[in-house]
């Protein structure tokens, strides 16, 4: 048999059927739901007086919309109000597992999933939102729909969809001390630009992948659709195993040991061929910083605000014109002499127990700057947040001068009351630095959590190396 | 699904590479629970001088006369001119209604964002590639000449200028069957409700922890 790559795998045993064009129906082994992109999709199905095809592949969390504070109060916004509690009344009538607002597992959609092991390896995933290429971590097939897109998987199960091509990422080499899965993914994203992934399905592999924990695979799969991938992928391996052990969803006894077998082989076979290959040393990766409105307007915080003037292709070179104004930067600026207004830790990318870790460390016993005018911790999920206060981190982040917030999407996107002011200049652990997406007119450079942490505690960017 | 077959319609050129969706519909407006009635708020925060919120009248705001769209002579535009990995960013489909809601009905750009290519087509939005050089041009007639208008034709695949410049484009054949006839990709797989099963039978057997409830039996 041909040699295969894990994408090849995953993707043929989900086969339905094989179109006559180049299409595939293929099948969805869990779907996810949130309130934004699903509300259409109940509604197109009721119109068409369709049913859930399978119930409980389904799985529904309230995340984007939700307030950080006071969840007792309810939701003050009746546009927010009203699209939760459509959510809500969806799930009721169609019998979907809902954790909603006030249930203790509530969380970021993208971490609940893996945190009760409702996504698991070898699994197909999919999900209204971009950054379902999170669940990939596992050796899963996952990707974001639309909502067209998500009323199908609700009333067939399955999708039609066309085989990405194969992308290889490799980091190969010792991750050196400082550098975490967030700065890995930013220089990847650096490297090979937004649309470096378009039309292809990434796996990242290589002994620097392999050294990440699952929560910072999931880091680096969660950033694959910001280099244009909707698909981003990790082998699994014993970490793998061993992060779904005992979980809520998980496959219990004999289920369990035909499951792990399974996964053995959720990898690339050795000799597979891919349409693109990229080789990153992880010796040279130094903690990033975006400067700019693209994930790939990225340098290492030793670096500088670059000159457009030095770049070539025109449409570029109007790009990071247009960035450099709306960032009010000037080029040339060390990076390490930019000032912040907000900090803000949380988002799917890096809102799980080890980041929130990685950032207490930092800031244990010292003080958010006083320049600093509001400085957010967002647990990913209710658990997650449970898990911190029970290792005290509450308290080291309240004591520095965080606020300690409920779980969900917060400043990731802002369509809560937490955001940016027009000017305001942000260090954010989110993955989107786009115009205005933290709040209109605001400024976001997108950091790992141990570098928001210290630039939460000196005001500006510093370089996480020379504190420990 | 509205059906596309030919369109002439007059051009608009936007040019900037990387145009996300957080920009072509900011945030706010995703609380909607409609799929309707974004047309206004398309590229928000650049058409606009002031903030936008969902349920304004977005008629009494101030207009930046900056922003390409915002010039009279692109009004009523029914093809949008892009730059490279159009759409890139969040899934929400919030962004092809919003443009068709403006009143797009096509975009020519040399590349898309894969979420967004897709979702287009769930909405009768046709997004077209061309080759750099291509749009390249485009951008030039379209920016030197008032009124410049394109013929796009679905079924022969091209792109024709009105002094009868002609570009092929290309397009995978599933797309444009549900395209030139308005298809409900749904209606289409329910035609398949005996194979989706024999699938989940075999895969039942295969992996059974898959299709385990919460309990993990
Ligand atoms: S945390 Fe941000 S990126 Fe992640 S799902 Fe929520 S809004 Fe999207």
């Amino acid at each position: 048999m041909a040699a295969k790559t894990l994408y090849d795998k995953l993707w043929d045993a989900h086969v339905v059927r094989q179109n006559d064009d180049d299409t595939c129906l293929l099948y969805i082994d869990r779907h996810l739901v949130h309130e934004v992109t699903s509300p259409q999709a109940f509604e197109g199905l009721k119109l068409a007086h369709r049913k859930v095809w399978r119930v409980d592949a389904n799985l529904a969390t309230a995340d984007h919309n939700v307030p950080t504070t006071q969840r007792a109060r309810g939701i003050s916004d009746p546009v927010s109000r009203l699209q939760i509690e459509t959510l809500d009344q969806n799930c009721h009538e169609h019998h979907i597992t809902e954790f909603g607002m006030n249930d203790p597992r509530q969380g970021i959609v993208h971490v609940i999933g893996p945190e009760q092991g409702a996504t698991l390896p070898g699994m197909t995933v999919v999900c209204g939102d971009s950054h379902t290429s999170t669940h990939g971590a596992f050796g899963t097939l996952a990707f974001g729909i639309g909502t067209s897109e998500v009323e199908h998987v609700l009333a067939t199960q399955c999708l039609i969809q066309k085989k990405s091509k194969n992308m290889c990422v490799r980091v190969e080499g010792q991750i050196p001390l400082g550098v975490t899965a967030k700065d890995m993914v930013l220089a990847i994203i650096g490297k090979i630009g937004t649309a470096g992934g378009n039309g292809h399905a990434i796996e990242f592999a290589g002994s620097a992948i392999e050294q990440l924990s699952i929560e910072g695979r999931m880091t680096v799969c969660n950033m694959a659709i910001e280099a244009g991938a909707r698909v981003g992928m990790i082998a699994a391996d014993d970490k793998t195993v061993e992060y779904f052990r005992g979980r809520p969803y998980a496959p219990k006894g004999d289920n369990w040991d035909a499951a792990v077998q399974a996964w053995r082989d959720l990898k690339t076979d050795s000799g597979a061929t891919f349409d693109k290959e990229v080789v990153l040393n992880a010796a040279d990766i130094k903690p990033q910083v975006t400067w700019g409105t693209s994930p790939e307007m990225v340098v290492a915080i030793d670096g500088n605000v670059p000159d457009p003037e030095k770049e070539n292709d025109s449409t570029k070179r109007t790009g990071m014109q247009q960035a450099l104004k709306y960032m009010g930067l000037k080029s040339g600026t060390p990076i390490r002499d930019i000032r912040l207004d907000k900090i803000f830790i949380g988002s799917c990318t890096n809102s799980r127990i080890e980041d929130l870790r990685a950032a207490a460390s930092v800031v244990k016993g010292k003080k958010v700057a006083s320049t600093i005018s509001l400085a957010l911790v967002v647990p990913g999920s209710g658990l997650v947040k449970t898990q911190a206060e029970k290792e005290g981190l509450d308290q080291i982040f309240k004591a520095a001068g965080f606020e300690w917030r409920e779980p969900g999407c917060s400043m990731c996107l802002a369509m809560n009351a937490d955001r940016l002011e027009p000017g305001e200049r942000c260090a954010s652990t989110s993955n989107r630095n786009f115009e205005g997406r933290q709040g209109a007119g605001g400024r976001t450079h997108l950091v790992s959590p141990a570098m928001a942490a210290a630039a939460a505690i000196a005001g500006h960017f510093v370089d996480v190396r020379e504190l420990n | 699904m509205q059906k596309f077959e030919k369109l002439t319609g007059l051009v608009a050129p936007l040019d900037r590479a990387n145009v996300d969706t957080d920009a072509i519909i900011p945030k706010q407006y995703l609380k909607s629970i409609k799929r309707t009635g974004f047309g206004p708020s398309l590229f928000d925060a650049w058409r606009y001088l002031d903030p936008g919120e969902p349920g304004i009248d977005h008629s009494k705001r101030r207009i930046n006369p900056a922003f390409i769209l915002n010039q009279a002579r692109y009004r009523g535009a029914q093809i949008l001119l892009a730059r490279d990995n159009f759409g890139c960013g969040s899934s929400r489909e919030h962004a092809p209604w919003a443009l068709m809601d403006y009143g797009f009905r096509v975009i020519v750009a040399p590349s898309y964002a894969d979420i967004f290519y897709n979702n287009s087509f769930k909405n009768g939005l046709l997004p077209i590639v061309l080759k750099a050089d291509a749009v390249d041009r485009l951008f030039k007639e379209t920016e030197a000449t008032a009124g410049y208008s394109l013929t796009i034709d679905l079924a022969a695949q091209t792109v024709t200028t009105a002094s009868g410049a002609e570009f092929k484009f290309d397009i995978d054949g599933f797309r444009k069957h549900c395209l030139l006839n308005g298809l409900d990709d749904i209606e289409l797989t329910l035609q398949h409700v005996a194979e989706i099963r024999a699938y989940e039978q075999r895969r039942r057997q295969q992996a059974p922890w898959l299709f385990a409830d919460k309990a993990g039996a």
